[in-house]
């Protein structure tokens, strides 16, 4: 298991953030756990953080609405809308920070998710591109200065913070 | 008064002033001269930059010379190790799952 890939790069000229992982199960098990609301709210917030998906419609045109919430109950509401989706290859959307009526806090970034199989590993390649360099500046700037707790919901709540 | 690091490069124009100064040590007259904008504007940057601790200055007769603190500019790199962190949390999480899935379907 310590052998698979794990790569993380922050690309400040072009506002991308890359994050390449190989995982040691077949290609349509990753992709189910990538696209299936009930495995996804298992594994994708950092604990102690809960997310909580109150629907998924995956679908293109469809909307994921989640909430990222804390040991206090806390709640950082996202949505993900998907753009594009190539059934156990590859799938897009538009992640945007919330409040709970899914009233959007705008601009949201773009995620793109790659995935293919040798050997029995599934590597998935997300690339995440912030709208304007401002964004992701202040996606580092929020973060940092309030002591980052291991969360991006947290990142969220301090993003829409600053744009106010 | 104390700000952040990251305060000082929410803005373009100091961000540019920061590449301007990593390569050499200026004056605010010198500093000015490459923007569309005033000597007072200039300053005020400046005086940003340097309570964000990321420039210092020096006197060298009658003119202060601001120059870039490398090190202070590494705290950047700092936030992005915790945010890799993230990840891999998330991962190994991930990680568990499938194989849980895994031993169930056996």
């Amino acid at each position: 298991m310590s052998s698979l890939l794990f790569d993380f790069k922050v690309d400040k000229a072009t506002s991308t953030v890359t994050v390449d992982r190989e995982f040691d199960a077949e290609l349509s098990l990753v992709w189910d756990a990538f696209t299936r609301q009930e495995l996804l709210d298992q594994w994708w917030a950092p604990k102690p953080w809960a997310s909580q998906t109150k629907f998924m419609d995956f679908k293109v045109g469809g909307r994921r609405f989640y909430a990222m919430v804390g040991p206090e109950g806390q709640e950082g509401w996202q949505i993900q809308d998907y753009t594009s989706i190539s059934p156990k290859t590859n799938f897009r959307f538009t992640s945007i920070f919330a409040d709970k009526d899914q009233n959007p806090n705008l601009p949201g970034s773009d995620w793109n998710l790659n995935f293919s199989e040798q050997n029995g590993i599934t590597k998935v390649s997300i690339s995440i591109y912030n709208e304007s360099k401002e964004r992701m500046e202040q996606m580092l700037a929020m973060g940092f200065k309030e002591g980052f707790s291991m969360t991006l919901n947290e990142l969220g709540n301090l993003l829409s913070t600053l744009k106010k | 008064m104390r700000r952040d690091i990251f305060q000082a490069v929410a803005d373009p124009t100091r961000r540019a002033i920061i590449v301007l100064i990593a390569m050499q040590a200026m004056t605010p007259n010198d500093i000015a001269e490459n923007f569309q904008t005033t000597r007072q504007a200039v300053s005020k940057h400046l005086r940003i930059l340097t309570e964000c601790d990321l420039v210092k200055q020096e006197q060298k007769g009658r003119e202060i010379y601001y120059s870039l603190e490398i090190e202070k500019m590494k705290e950047i790199d700092k936030w992005i190790e915790q945010f890799r962190k993230i990840w891999e949390s998330r991962f190994n999480q991930l990680d568990n799952l499938l194989s849980t899935i895994k031993k169930n379907k056996k």
